[in-house]
């Protein structure tokens, strides 16, 4: 005998077996304001529905009020807070490609390595809470601590320290200090050990392992079919990077590697995959901004910022790579000074939607485990 | 010491009174020591320092203003909550922590009460404390705190099975249940402690006991009933103030007692390492102290390194690998008892 | 292939269906659909194999102004590397669109959104229910014609 039970609000009705289980907005582990109503049976999970929007802030709606483009710019940088940099540099590059400037080389290589930089500190950030999400508390500090060194050069060069509004249509907002190549240098330097240091603390730990291997498994055609992207799309074992495979900006003239999961400990897709995809993928920044760093050439970041912004009507995709994956912006100009449709393609809302396909059947620890390696960050998935 | 004391006042029950509150006296202090301990090895093991101004050095007066602000709190007792379990469950917990502190031998002249059964009478009642947290989960009529509740009952009442096991292989040898003779039959020098003897099978004895002594007293690898990152806080989620520190004060006791009891068992208890040198009734009491804390050190130095383990996992390891192991030893020193004797 | 043979081939198979199609002069070059046919266009631009659109970039809604929504794809094939973006139109009065998730499961919450923030209805979503605003919110914000309310739940709306 089932007796079946609606609740108002909850939009399933329930047997008599199962429990609802409120992972409310405010929680320790969900990254932000986001509800997680799961379904369990026991510690078994039925079903996960996420319920999003509580940090909704209307951004479509400002970008179409600016009088300008430019003043869209923090706006962007709001969305994913954790990769302000990043978010910028899509939006910028939409606006070039929309208006036709070609802006100097001074700037490219500048932009290059802010946001490799910035992709470093996301990462940071993303395996230090992803360690305490899992009990690991240490970890988490000293990311943090590599972090504060990356948000040091951030603030010397514009003045914030998270979000920056640094990188506008046409170029940059300030020039970097002088001693901008030799600080970044002794980052680099100073942070490959750390790396090391986090893989023996964390990553090759048998009880993380436990945690994270073969638990939430994407395969890698229901990943393309979901729109997956990001190291999400990359542990699962598809090599599939903006920076190669669509190029932007002068992503083509560095040599980095893209690492994919391999399902070396468990699954390939799993947890742990995803993890170790964001590990490697810090190598492989800290080797494009020592390419980059070495070889800005002079010039002037803003003689390519245009007085006034009036495109002719038209509209336009472009995605680049940020940290969490593929960021869209689609604009639709009007031929006035201010966008008719800004349209942002967030990577964290679509990877966000593959949470309940992955989490089915898994335990209430693992869908925490599996929240945290997909790695949202709700600024972005509500906008 | 109790004859003395029995002379000097002359009332049975009086003295026996004062001797319940003997423990309480050390427990007070350190539990105000041990939290601030623990933040300072935890804010150094994480390249940072911890508190560092209340009270001038180092911050040592930190808990002593957490507790004054945890008294000064409003007593709150949700609305659809059950008033009396949630109001009895921290006590009963803290009774379950306490109540070992009786056996425990803290010198050759002072125990508490001279029990003949003391391991026994320990494994008893530190089961006190399951009945405790699932009176805090239940009554809290919280999904989160029930779930913690759950957990924790399952996951102590399994780790006391590998616990008992350990200590009888340890009863074996010394033919009687009573701690003080325990400690006793390892006086001598430090090569005469239990965990030396019978090698290997008393080492991997204490290494259980050990283990499974963290996932008694939830914690880190196995402190999913409080699981900050799941489940909010667990079984205590619903709990402030007073209540709230009740908790706090006997997870520290908690912890301080299956350090002491491992001190007993396997390290020699109150004898000194260097035999006749630095020996004696108060010596004693110094080197378990210095042993407990040592212990103590070691569960806090785990948890700020490890990650936790799934529920699921940890009855794995409890019930497929400390329990197997567990039996594995006692037929071993069982075997080598008969051979020797 | 280059976006106008990919026309060409939705043309072949759908010849009432393509509404107008721009390869050159533009961006991104785009096809309009008809919205009662956007369903099984997107079926055979993913399942065909000289096609495979197998990756749905962006699903996006606008306010045309002037009566009229629309939905705007931007698909992706990952096996041969092109790009095309679809467009669709529907009227204000009668939002009705066919929805694509049954073909990309991403469309699920895009077409939530689209919904949510412009009132575009997906025929055969399976879920279709707002996602950003509040379950009891009236109105959508993004129509170019939104007027904000004064009070929702006894909260004063107007900054």
């Amino acid at each position: 005998m089932e007796a079946a039970l609606t609740i108002p609000g909850f939009h399933r009705s329930l047997k008599s077996h199962e429990m609802v289980l409120n992972m409310g907005p405010q929680h320790p582990s969900t990254h932000g304001v986001l509800r997680l109503e799961l379904i369990v049976d026991g510690e078994v999970v039925i079903d996960v529905v996420p319920h999003i929007g509580y940090l909704h802030r209307c951004f479509e709606k400002h970008a179409e009020h600016m009088t300008n483009y430019q003043q869209v710019i923090p706006y962007c940088d709001r969305m994913d807070y954790i990769a302000a940099m990043n978010n910028d540099l899509g939006y910028a590059i939409a606006c070039e490609k929309l208006l036709a400037i070609k802006v100097p080389e001074r700037v490219e290589y500048i932009r290059v390595v802010m946001a490799e930089l910035q992709r470093i500190a996301s990462h940071l950030l993303a395996i230090g809470t992803y360690g305490m999400d899992i009990g690991a508390f240490t970890p988490f500090l000293y990311c943090f601590r590599d972090r504060e060194r990356i948000l040091d050069i951030f603030e010397q060069t514009c003045g914030a320290r998270l979000l920056y509004n640094y990188i506008w249509i046409g170029g940059l907002s300030h020039d970097v200090p002088v001693d901008f190549q030799q600080k970044v240098k002794d980052f680099c330097d100073a942070f490959r050990p750390t790396i090391r240091e986090l893989n023996q603390l964390l990553t090759y730990n048998k009880i993380f392992i436990e945690r994270t291997a073969n638990v939430g498994v994407l395969p890698a055609d229901v990943a393309i079919n979901y729109g997956a992207s990001g190291p999400v799309l990359r542990g699962s074992g598809v090599k599939w990077d903006l920076r190669r495979n669509d190029p932007y900006s002068i992503y083509d003239r560095f040599e980095f590697d893209i690492p994919v999961g391999l399902g070396e400990v468990g699954t390939v897709g799993d947890c742990w995959d995803r993890y170790i995809v964001r590990v490697r993928e810090m190598e492989q920044s800290l080797r494009i901004i020592e390419q980059a760093v070495a070889s800005i050439p002079a010039g002037n970041v803003q003689s390519a910022i245009p007085k006034r912004i009036r495109p002719d009507a038209a509209d336009l995709y472009v995605r680049t790579e940020t940290p969490k994956g593929e960021l869209g912006y689609y604009i639709i100009a009007d031929g006035t000074t201010s966008p008719f449709r800004v349209k942002v393609r967030p990577p964290t809302f679509v990877n966000l939607s593959i949470l309940p396909a992955m989490s089915r059947g898994a335990m209430i620890a693992d869908v925490i485990a599996i929240l945290g390696s997909i790695d949202i960050v709700l600024g972005e998935v509500d906008r | 010491m109790k004859e003395t004391l029995i002379d000097l006042l002359g009332n049975e029950a009086l003295v026996y009174s004062l001797m319940a509150v003997v423990p309480l006296l050390w427990i007070l202090p350190f539990a105000l020591f041990a939290v601030w301990w623990e933040r300072k090895i935890a804010a150094h093991m994480q390249d940072r320092l911890g508190p560092m101004r209340t009270g001038g050095w180092h911050g040592w007066a930190q808990t002593i203003a957490d507790i004054l602000k945890l008294m000064q709190k409003e007593d709150i007792i949700p609305s659809s909550a059950d008033a009396r379990l949630f109001t009895l469950a921290p006590f009963v917990v803290f009774i379950g922590a306490y109540a070992a502190y009786a056996a425990i031998p803290f010198s050759a002249a002072y125990v508490g009460a001279e029990i003949h059964i003391g391991v026994f009478y320990i494994i008893a009642v530190s089961s006190f404390v399951v009945i405790g947290l699932l009176m805090a989960g239940w009554s809290s009529n919280n999904k989160w705190s029930l779930f913690g509740a759950m957990r924790s009952a399952a996951q102590v009442v399994s780790y006391e099975i590998p616990i008992a096991l350990t200590l009888l292989a340890v009863v074996m040898i010394v033919g009687s249940f009573d701690l003080q003779e325990i400690n006793k039959a390892q006086s001598g020098t430090i090569l005469d402690w239990f965990v030396f003897q019978k090698f290997p099978f008393l080492f991997i004895a204490a290494l259980i006991y050990f283990v499974a002594s963290l996932a008694e007293v939830n914690r880190t690898p196995f402190d999913i009933p409080e699981a900050e990152s799941e489940l909010v806080a667990g079984y205590h989620t619903e709990y402030g103030g007073m209540k709230f520190a009740l908790f706090f004060l006997s997870e520290y006791a908690n912890m301080f007692a299956v350090s002491v009891i491992a001190a007993t068992v396997f390290f020699g208890g109150w004898n000194s390492p260097f035999g006749d040198f630095m020996s004696g009734p108060l010596w004693g009491a110094f080197w378990l102290l210095v042993k407990g804390l040592a212990f103590v050190f070691v569960q806090i130095w785990l948890r700020w390194t490890l990650p936790r383990l799934r529920v699921d996992q940890l009855m794995y390891v409890g019930w497929k690998v400390l329990i197997p192991f567990s039996f594995a030893v006692i037929i071993c020193v069982g075997f080598w008892v008969l051979l020797e004797g | 292939m280059i976006p106008q043979e990919i026309f060409d081939s939705i043309k072949a198979k759908f010849p009432k269906s393509v509404l107008e199609e721009r390869s050159t002069g533009v961006h991104d070059p785009f096809a309009a659909i008809a919205p009662e046919s956007i369903r099984d266009v997107c079926l055979f631009l993913r399942d065909d194999d000289a096609l495979a659109f197998d990756f749905l970039m962006c699903l996006s809604g606008v306010d045309y102004t002037g009566g009229k929504l629309g939905v705007v794809y931007h698909l992706h094939s990952m096996k041969r590397g092109h790009k095309i973006a679809l467009k669709v139109e529907v009227p204000a009065s009668n939002p009705h669109c066919g929805s694509v998730e049954s073909v990309w499961k991403t469309a699920n919450w895009h077409e939530r959104e689209a919904f949510d923030l412009f009132g575009i209805v997906f025929d055969g979503h399976p879920d279709l229910r707002r996602i950003l605003l509040p379950d009891d919110w009236e109105g959508h914000p993004l129509r170019k014609d939104y007027q904000v309310p004064e009070y929702y739940h006894g909260m004063k709306v107007p900054y």
